[in-house]
């Protein structure tokens, strides 16, 4: 479904990312763990072709990743970010219906489209009428999700959807999202949080200074570390 | 007052005789003091008398703004020295009378004779310094070093003026400003500073009770009123030349000085004055009316007002329309933004009247320079409100949004436009509130506003025509101000103002 092709980027003039060959088939939910600064962002936003690599390719369903190509994969993927990303200047709902607007969607089609994420997220009518400031934090990543997933797009993005939401709020939403993720295709996860990629993701891939370093279940890679690294790293799983 | 109905009548008698027959036209100018007001005011009228119709822009500003004017045609003729021809339009300054009609013929202008009185530079002391220091003549001065001078800009930089009566008289003065010609007698009378440049009909040296300085090493050249005119008046207006012609040689230094005394002291009208002034040239008795000039004034301050917000107006929404586009265009690209932001910045920077010298040979004098100049003034605030509303969306927004797959368009329009709406409204509000002040260059270049008041009143020492001028100004500039925060609540989405939290 996606795939990542000896991809590397640097930025002024120092190499942060790369190489970096990742394939993620069609229904697999991935995590990427690794400590901050070791490139896991860079590289998703390589995959959604926000940034351009210096070298290799992206390719999204059979596409390969280019400026004519990309608006159009974009549209098959949702992407979340760490506090949701919601534009302040609309509702809740009109975060969620913009795109879908955008192409011409008629009102019907897209209430019943917003029912049935309302229906996987929890959210009511009455909260998706406020607008961003007025929700809580737990409350806008479940709006942000409903965003990414408005479209009904092939492939979830996620980059740290649950860093900055207290500790309560993220255990909560951690449980929700198995069961929303359950329905989704292939997900790939951003997190610096080994037991929600535990949680969350069949499979996961430790990086560290911008490379991939193993690649498997977390129990595996608890029972095998393929370095000191991965060891320390996983640790705080147990 | 009967005999002004008089000349009135019989004036407009012959002018409506003669627009039948003639159809001749021609617009004076004047520039920005008393006597030259009086002397476009009395051109026009005698133009009139010859049956064309003629207008007069007075107030028009410096010697630069009214001759740029003349040169591109907006008007046809205006009162001027010759020791400034000579100077400051020829830089000639031992050209031979011939030379100058020569020189002025080849870009088609004209000169006439004097028209009967001198009005040249001299340098003028309050009676009680001269008294002090026992000063009769310039040469006298280099023995004061420590006298305070207040100079007008013009005097400070013409070759005939402070740079060359330093040099003639070998002077050393230790403490010499520039201000504004007006202002200089207010310094005087102050006490603020002990010498200033004056011309010799000046109202002031009276009424100021000033001591001018003997020219005793002759410096300062002959100043001898003329009119100077576009040479195809010949063809267009030959009866208007004709009719000047009357007057030339005519007019006295006593009898100007007595004009600028009623306007500048008395505050008669300019248009009596100058009735006046023209029926004492033609023999008739010396005749100063009396009118109430505040009723008048009155009336006009609707007028200016009117022309002020219209101006402001035209040109703010001229910046608009250009600064957010060359905003967002900025926006996209550093190297565009440099150009951009950078190039409104310059214009910032260059002086009102310098930027209307720019434009005047351009698109000559009236409301458009002036509209061109507040919107040149107008712009970099929108641009840099525009640009960084839009380049100051926060990182995860702008990546939200660019993931999204919108089009560019849609991106604009949806996205960045209504986030950057604040920042761009506070760049058009401050742009909206420096138009209204700056508005009031308009009137140097003739196209009315409040400026005009304020223009006349520096020129008439006349606190209360400043303040008919600027009142109503500073009034305009806090509606401005209150019309966009107003504007600022209606428009801007109200996601972006509510502060409500519900956790």
């Amino acid at each position: 479904m996606i795939r990542v092709d000896g991809v590397e980027k640097a930025f002024a003039g120092k190499r942060t990312l790369g190489p970096v060959t990742l394939d993620v088939p069609a229904g697999r939910r991935v995590a990427i763990v690794g400590p901050s600064g070791c490139g896991k962002s860079t590289l998703l936003r390589i995959v959604l072709g926000l940034l351009r690599p210096d070298r290799g390719t992206v390719t999204i369903a059979d596409t390969l990743m280019s400026d004519l190509t990309k608006r159009a994969l974009r549209r098959k993927v949702g992407y979340v970010v760490q506090d949701g990303g919601l534009f302040p200047h609309l509702t809740a709902e009109g975060n969620v219906t913009l795109l879908a607007r955008e192409l011409g969607w008629d009102d019907r089609r897209v209430a019943s489209r917003v029912d049935e994420l309302s229906a996987m997220t929890g959210l009511g009518r009455e909260t998706l009428s406020r607008w961003p400031v007025q929700l809580s934090g737990g409350e806008r990543q479940r709006v942000s999700i409903m965003r990414a997933l408005m479209l009904d797009p092939d492939v979830l993005l996620l980059d740290e959807p649950l860093g900055a939401l207290d500790a309560i709020t993220r255990a909560r939403l951690q449980r929700e999202l198995v069961g929303i993720f359950r329905a989704l295709k292939t997900v790939i996860l951003v997190t610096h949080d080994v037991p929600e990629a535990a949680l969350l993701a069949e499979e996961t891939v430790v990086m560290h200074d911008g490379v991939l370093v193993q690649r498997g279940t977390i129990d595996e890679m608890i029972r095998a570390p393929s370095s000191a690294l991965v060891a320390d790293l996983l640790g705080g799983a147990r | 007052m009967r005999r002004l109905l008089a000349v009135c009548v019989a004036l407009s008698a012959l002018a409506s005789t003669g627009r039948a027959i003639g159809g001749e036209r021609v617009t004076l100018g004047s520039k920005a003091f008393p006597e030259s007001w009086i002397l476009g005011e009395a051109l026009a009228i005698v133009a009139r008398s010859s049956g064309a119709e003629s207008e007069h822009r007075a107030n028009l500003g410096g010697t630069e703004i009214v001759h740029a004017a003349l040169r591109a045609g907006s008007i046809d003729a205006y009162p001027e020295y010759t020791g400034t021809l000579r100077d400051v339009i020829l830089h000639a300054h031992d050209a031979s009378t011939e030379e100058v009609r020569e020189r002025l013929a080849s870009v088609g202008l004209g000169v006439t004779e004097s028209l009967g009185f001198d009005d040249s530079y001299a340098i003028a002391v309050n009676r009680a310094v001269a008294r002090r220091d026992a000063l009769r003549s310039l040469s006298n001065l280099a023995a004061h070093p420590d006298l305070r001078a207040a100079f007008s800009h013009e005097f400070l930089g013409r070759e005939d003026g402070w740079p060359g009566v330093r040099a003639r008289y070998g002077l050393a003065l230790s403490d010499v400003r520039g201000v504004g010609h007006a202002l200089a007698f207010e310094a005087l009378i102050a006490n603020r500073a002990d010498l200033t440049d004056v011309y010799t009909t000046d109202p002031e040296i009276v009424r100021q009770d000033l001591v001018v300085l003997e020219d005793d090493r002759g410096f300062f050249p002959r100043y001898d009123a003329v009119v100077i005119y576009r040479l195809d008046l010949e063809e267009r207006a030959p009866g208007v030349l004709k009719a000047w012609r009357r007057i030339i040689g005519r007019v006295d230094r006593a009898a100007m000085a007595r004009a600028n005394a009623a306007v500048a002291l008395d505050h008669r009208s300019v248009s009596d004055t100058a009735a006046g002034l023209v029926q004492d040239a033609l023999g008739g008795a010396q005749l100063v009316p009396d009118v109430d000039p505040q009723r008048a004034r009155v009336a006009s301050i609707a007028r200016d007002l009117l022309r002020h917000v219209q101006l402001v107006a035209v040109a703010l929404a001229a910046s608009v329309l250009a600064g957010v586009p060359l905003g967002i265009a900025a926006s996209r690209r550093v190297r565009v933004a440099v150009l951009v932001i950078g190039g409104s910045g310059v214009i910032q920077t260059i002086p009102s009247l310098a930027l209307l010298a720019f434009l005047i040979p351009v698109v000559g004098i009236g409301v458009l320079p002036a509209t061109i100049a507040l919107f040149l003034y107008a712009l970099l605030p929108i641009v840099q409100g525009t640009c960084s509303g839009i380049t100051g969306i926060p990182a995860p927004l702008a990546a939200s949004a660019e993931a999204l797959g919108l089009t560019p368009f849609a991106k604009l329009a949806r996205i960045e436009l209504p986030l950057a709406l604040p920042s761009i409204l506070a760049g058009v509000r401050t742009s909206g509130v420096i138009a209204v002040g700056t508005a009031t260059i308009a009137a140097l270049v003739g196209a009315g506003g409040l400026g005009d008041p304020i223009l006349e009143g520096i020129a008439l020492r006349d606190t209360t025509l400043i303040l008919t001028g600027a009142v109503p100004c500073a009034m305009l500039a806090l509606a401005v101000q209150g019309s966009f925060a107003l504007l600022e609540r209606v428009v801007v989405p109200r996601g972006l103002r509510v502060r409500t939290h519900a956790e």
